[in-house]
This record gives structure tokens, C-alpha cells and sequence, in this order.
């Protein structure tokens, strides 16, 4: 899967251009990779969008068996001593706990074709955003300084993936799109599909919707380990995953104490684990800058800024399988749990009368949050905004269900990153953009606008 | 399932809640728990619904010790009505009801009981179906939460202030359905004329401990609510159920 001249490797931070398409498209190309396994597995996320349970659907009729039967400890007075309550609308005179009678059962019959919007449009939203997931990567792969025409690339990634052959005087186009903009395009998709995923995550996890998955001090700590390898060279003995491999470590040391720090004899309590997480960010964020200013290199600042604000920039095949694999085991996990994570965001209390047991299954979103956003940290740096609007976005189309939010999540959030990726690149080409810089320009407006319009209680009235 | 409380006592963050608490719900029972505020009401029924873990004593439920079931175990026999509320997630009524199936997804053995839809009818909030849970006022969240506890179909209900927030209509109404089902319940009640009225029997909670249990005419007395709550009690015959009713006076006031 991996190409075989991999185009020349930086993993410095201050590489804004990522590899340069100028001088690739000269390189040749001699052998043509078989079916990427990766590009299988990004688009077999599709095949995750059936997950819809049973009973959710429309049918109201109700069960013959009824409820339990009606005790013989009558009430002592009021009304409601002699009614029989049945869960079937039975055709006869029926008195129901208000005291009302309905003539033939009619009022219970003659119901009115109930509008369910959030849960009939599911499925067609699942089917637009991944038939737009499918459009976005190719428009994500023709897009970009060097222009190719849609029917090229359509072209061209198709014999790819077939195996076939290439004209030689496509061979440096088939570079640029095979080696330098493809992988770019899918680490894209992945990256906002797991931001976006772990965003929903989190919120449950801390019953409160305005965390990100940041807020665990996920990002701040991986900044950390980030500065200390492009400012001193530290981990230089890894090569070209030393940045990566710091700022996992960092992000994993941030968590865990943000962890050991926020959790009491009751396990991780919410409001806790957000004034711990914060707190500690602040308390990274300084080291960063503390490591910044004490940095022998001039243009510092400059850089870690740009790794902090997120960049897809000199991303190869080689980024894309750890990735990949995390992300789509943590939305695995986490549509398996839709159920659990409604119990949860229902409070403490609620989840345990409900059979889940709120300590352990915080630990498990944590620990999970932990490993999918520092894993994406390390591969695109701090990439804001998706992990907190997304979810948001997903409520407002589909409602709070998590069974239904966490199927349109990573579809959501994979389609707008392949976006805001090209932006990234194009919008100041041949410069590139921080994501996070794009992310807030498109995703504000575009969030106020939906709430606006929506009306919703979001974040609470 | 009857449910028997022996000796339970529990501590938070240092302090005793309840203390050497014992009483018995025989099987479809309704018994009520009164008391002051902070007399150990919702801490006696946070042991029952499991979000306390009691230091001492025993609690069984059918028979078998509830700490040796596991928490899905429990919340399959167990429903409960608890005094938490959050505000960030506008779930749909129709969602908060069907949480109710949570534990029992999986085991998909005998699925009597109450659907969702037919549990919203029976709280008479079919109405409400589509509505999003933040937006309802607090009655009829109250009756919503109820629904979703039938759904969950227990054989024990736990009952924190089923009536708050409820009208005297809906408050009747809930009492009398819980009657109706026939499940034994378990119930905290502010209101001691309801508990008269309703309840198979009422324990009085003081400071953590049981100081009273009974049938509602044996316990509710002038003496008894006197020294428990600090308020002068009479105590009426309701003329047409013949219920105990109370009727209450503040200590200090004289009689004319």
C-alpha cells in the first residue's frame, strides 16, 4: 500500500507547502500500486449507517399482552377507581386516566400521521453524506495549485485501484494525485470523521455540550511534546516520527494526569474532569510557551503556532494506517455504546437506574477519547473547532439520539475536513492556511445560522 | 418481588446519612417513606436504585442480595424516579421513554409490559410524543420519567417525590396508577396526607434512622409528626375515603 518512491519525507514544522507537486510531478512513475487496503477501509465507513434499532420506528401499536393486570387495591376515592388501563386500544368505550371517555376507541385511532422528522431523515442524510463523502474526496483530490481535470482524476484514481496502467504522460499528474494528494484527502476524511466522533463522546462524557475533545488538556499536551522535538530536537533518534511520537506521548502523559488528578472515590465526575482538564491546559500552553521563547531557533513561534493550528501538510501513506485503524475502532466502539452514552447524558443516576455504570463507562470515553484524539494530534495538530460544532451540526439535523448522532458524526465530520483541507491549500495557494483557521471561518457562521433557525434549546435555556 | 431492607447504614464524604435502617415492601406493596428534609429519604432510596453502596446491612430484593447482582441485573427488576435533572441534552420524550429498554437490549426474552407508546397513554402524555424533554414543564417531565420507568417493566419501583412539581390532579392520578399496576413501590412522599391516603404503609424517617412504621393510622399520629417534624397535627377522618388526614398548625402558634 505504500507507494514505492515516497516522495522527499519532512517532518520539520515548519514544512507549510507539504511536498512540493512542482517537483513530484517530474518524478516518474513505473509501478502502479494495487487496491490501496486504506482506500477500502475509508469508504467502507459507509456500510456503518444501517445502524438503526428497531424499535424506534414509527408503529405505535402497541402490544396485545398489555400491562400487568390492574390490582385489586382500589384506591381509596378519587376518580380514576374503576378505570381499566390497557395499552391497547380496545373497540370499546374507553375511559382513560383522565377521566374522558372516548366513544369506540376512536380518539386513539383516528391519529394523525405523526411528523418524526429527526428519525425519518436518517437514512436520507446518511446516503447524502456519504455519496458527499465519495464527490468531496475526488473534488478533495482534483482540487488544488496544480489543477487536474474531475474526469482525469475519476480516471486515474479508478486504474489505481483497478491495478491498471497509466500513460507515461500522466505519470507525474498520477504522482500528485496518488502520492501526495490522496493520502492528504483521506487522512482529511479520517481525522474530521474521529474529531467529530470523539466530540460527541466527550460532551456525554462531561453532560456538557460545549466541551471539545480538547478539553481533556488532549491538545495542550501534545504541544508540549511537539515544541520540545521541533525546538530541541528531542527523539531525534526516531527520524520522521518523532514528532508524531512526541506528541502522542505528550498528549497521553496530559491525559493521564488530568486523569489521576480529576478522579475521586466516585470515579470521574464531570464538572470535575472539564475545571481539571482546563486548568491543566493552561498549565501546558505555558510550558509550550516557556519552551518557545527559551528555543534557540528564530522562527519558533512561527512554527509550532502553525502545527498547533492544525495542517495536513507532508502527510503520506505512511500517516494514514494507525490512524485509520484507531478512529474506526473508537466509532465502532462508540455506535455499539449509543445507547449507553444516552443513559449517561441523562445524568449519573439515571444511567445507573438505567444498568450502566457511570464510573466505568466515563473510564472507557475517557481512555478512548484519549487514545483516538492523540493519535489524530499527532498526525494533524490541534485541529479545533470539528470536535466541538460538529456534534452540534449532527444534533440539529438528526436530534440528541446518540444512536442516530453517532452514525452521522464521522460522515459529518469527514466531509467537512476533506473541504476545509482543500481550502486550506487553495485559498492562499501556493501558501497554506492552518485548518483551524478555516475550520472557524466556515464553521461559526454556518453553526449560528442552524441554531438561529432551529430554535433550539442548545446548551440549555 | 418484595423488597427488605436490615440494619442499612451509608456515609458521603465523611458524614452518616442513614443509620441502622430496616423495613420491608411485601410484594406488590406500596410503602411510603415520609420524613423532614435531610432525614435520609432519597439516601435510603439511592441505596435501593444502587447509586449509594451501603456500608453495613442488608438489602434484598425477591430474596437475593442486591449487591450481588450486577447493575444490568438490577435495573431489570429495578425502575426508579430519581430527583435528577440535566439540561443540555434535548432528547425527545419519545427517546427518554425508550431509554427505559436499556436493560434489557440484548436479552430479548419475554418483551411484555408497556411499549413506549402504550406507557406514554398510560401517564396520559401521548401528546407529548414528539416533543423535545427540555421544553416540557416540570409535571410533565415528571410523568414522562414515570413512563419511562414502565417501560422499563420492574418488578420493584423506587419512587423519589413522584408528585413534585405534579397538580393536585396529576398527583392523584400518578398515586393511582402506581396503585393500579400493582408493583411493589417503594416511595419517598413530602406529602403526608398522600401518604396517608395511598400508602399500604409509611416509615418515619428522623435524623437517618426509621423512627416509625406502619399502617398510615397507626403511624401519622398527632405525637409521632409532633416530635418529627416540630408542627402540631390533628388528625381527621377523610369523610368520603376515610383516610387519615392531617391537618397542621406551627408549633409555636396558640390555640385560640
Amino acid at each position: 500500500m505504500t507507494a514505492p518512491s515516497a516522495p522527499p519525507q519532512r517532518a520539520q514544522l515548519h514544512d507549510r507547502r507539504g511536498p512540493r507537486e512542482g517537483a513530484l510531478a517530474q518524478s516518474h512513475v513505473s509501478v502502479i500500486p494495487a487496491r490501496g487496503a486504506l482506500v477500502r477501509s475509508a469508504t467502507r465507513r459507509k456500510g456503518t449507517s444501517v445502524v438503526r434499532q428497531s424499535f424506534t420506528s414509527d408503529d405505535s401499536t402497541s402490544s396485545p399482552s398489555a400491562t400487568r393486570s390492574a390490582s385489586d387495591g382500589v384506591p381509596p376515592g378519587v376518580n380514576g377507581s374503576n378505570s381499566v388501563e390497557r395499552t391497547n386500544p380496545a373497540p370499546t368505550a374507553r375511559q382513560d386516566l383522565t377521566g374522558e371517555v372516548h366513544p369506540g376507541g376512536e380518539a386513539l385511532e383516528r391519529k394523525p400521521p405523526e411528523k418524526r422528522p429527526a428519525r425519518a431523515r436518517l437514512p436520507l442524510l446518511c446516503t447524502l453524506f456519504g455519496a458527499g463523502l465519495l464527490v468531496s474526496v475526488v473534488c478533495g483530490v482534483a482540487l488544488g495549485p496544480t489543477g487536474i481535470p474531475f474526469g482525469k482524476t475519476v480516471e486515474l484514481l479508478y486504474q489505481a485501484l483497478r491495478g491498471g496502467v497509466v500513460p507515461a504522460e500522466d505519470a507525474g499528474i498520477y504522482y500528485i494525485i496518488w502520492d501526495v494528494r490522496l493520502p492528504r484527502v483521506l487522512l482529511a476524511a479520517v481525522v474530521g470523521a474521529g474529531l467529530s466522533t470523539v466530540g460527541v463522546a466527550t460532551q456525554a462524557m462531561v453532560r456538557n455540550a460545549l466541551a471539545d475533545p480538547f478539553v481533556l488538556g488532549i491538545s495542550s499536551g501534545a504541544s508540549v511534546g511537539a515544541s520540545a522535538v521541533a525546538l530541541y530536537g528531542i527523539l531525534g533518534a526516531l527520524g520522521l516520527y518523532a514528532l508524531s511520537t512526541a506528541a502522542f506521548l505528550g498528549a497521553l502523559a496530559a491525559t493521564s494526569l488530568v486523569y489521576l488528578v480529576a478522579r475521586t472515590s466516585n470515579g470521574l465526575t464531570p464538572l470535575r474532569l472539564i475545571l481539571t482538564g482546563t486548568a491543566m491546559s493552561y498549565g501546558f500552553s505555558a510550558v509550550t510557551t516557556l519552551l518557545i521563547f527559551q528555543s534557540p531557533k528564530g522562527n519558533a513561534a512561527e512554527s509550532v503556532m502553525f502545527w498547533l493550528l492544525g495542517s495536513l501538510g507532508g502527510v503520506t501513506w505512511r500517516s494514514l494506517p494507525v490512524a485509520a485503524v484507531v478512529v474506526c475502532c473508537g466509532i465502532g466502539y462508540l455506535l455499539l455504546s449509543g445507547e449507553r452514552l444516552n443513559a449517561l447524558a441523562m445524568g449519573d443516576e439515571t444511567a445507573t437506574t438505567l444498568g450502566v455504570d457511570p464510573a466505568g463507562f466515563r473510564r472507557e470515553l475517557f481512555v478512548l477519547a484519549a487514545a483516538v484524539t492523540g493519535v489524530l494530534v499527532a498526525v494533524s495538530g490541534a485541529v479545533g473547532f470539528v470536535g466541538l460544532m460538529l456534534p452540534h451540526l449532527v444534533r440539529l439535523l438528526v436530534g440528541a439520539d446518540h444512536r442516530r448522532v453517532l452514525v452521522l458524526a464521522p460522515l459529518a465530520g469527514a466531509v467537512f475536513l476533506v473541504w476545509t483541507d482543500v481550502l486550506a491549500r487553495t485559498v492562499a495557494a501556493p501558501e497554506q492556511l492552518p485548518l483551524g483557521v478555516i475550520t472557524a471561518a466556515i464553521g461559526v457562521p454556518c453553526f449560528l445560522l442552524l441554531m438561529r433557525r432551529r430554535g433550539t434549546t442548545l446548551g440549555g435555556r | 418481588m418484595d423488597l427488605e431492607l436490615n440494619e442499612v447504614a451509608v456515609s458521603a464524604a465523611g458524614k452518616r446519612l442513614i443509620e441502622d435502617v430496616g423495613l420491608r415492601v411485601p410484594s406488590g406493596g406500596l410503602v411510603g417513606l415520609v420524613g423532614p428534609n435531610g432525614s435520609g429519604k432519597s439516601s435510603t432510596l439511592r441505596c435501593v436504585y444502587r447509586t449509594l453502596r451501603p456500608e453495613r446491612g442488608s438489602i434484598r430484593l425477591g430474596g437475593r442480595e442486591l449487591a450481588a447482582m450486577s447493575l444490568r441485573e438490577s435495573a431489570r427488576l429495578t425502575a426508579a424516579l430519581t430527583q435528577e435533572s440535566q439540561a443540555e441534552f434535548d432528547f425527545t420524550v419519545t427517546e427518554v421513554v425508550e431509554m427505559g429498554l436499556t436493560p434489557h437490549r440484548g436479552s430479548e426474552a419475554d418483551r411484555g409490559g408497556y411499549d413506549p407508546a402504550g406507557a406514554l397513554r398510560a401517564v396520559d402524555c401521548e401528546h407529548l410524543a414528539e416533543r423535545g424533554f427540555l421544553t416540557l414543564s416540570g409535571g410533565e417531565k415528571q410523568r414522562v420519567l414515570i413512563a419511562r420507568a414502565l417501560v422499563q417493566r420492574p418488578e420493584l419501583l423506587v419512587l423519589d417525590e413522584p408528585t413534585n412539581h405534579l397538580d393536585i390532579r396529576h398527583q392523584l392520578e400518578v398515586l393511582s396508577l402506581v396503585r393500579r399496576l400493582g408493583i411493589t413501590t417503594l416511595t419517598a412522599l413530602h406529602d403526608l396526607n398522600l401518604a396517608a391516603a395511598w400508602c399500604d404503609h409509611v416509615h418515619v424517617l428522623s435524623r437517618g434512622r426509621v423512627v416509625a412504621g406502619g399502617p398510615p393510622s397507626e403511624v401519622l399520629t398527632p405525637e409521632t409528626v409532633g416530635a418529627v417534624f416540630g408542627v402540631r397535627a390533628h388528625v381527621v377522618e377523610h369523610p368520603e375515603t376515610n383516610a387519615p388526614q392531617l391537618l397542621f398548625a406551627p408549633a409555636e402558634t396558640t390555640k385560640k
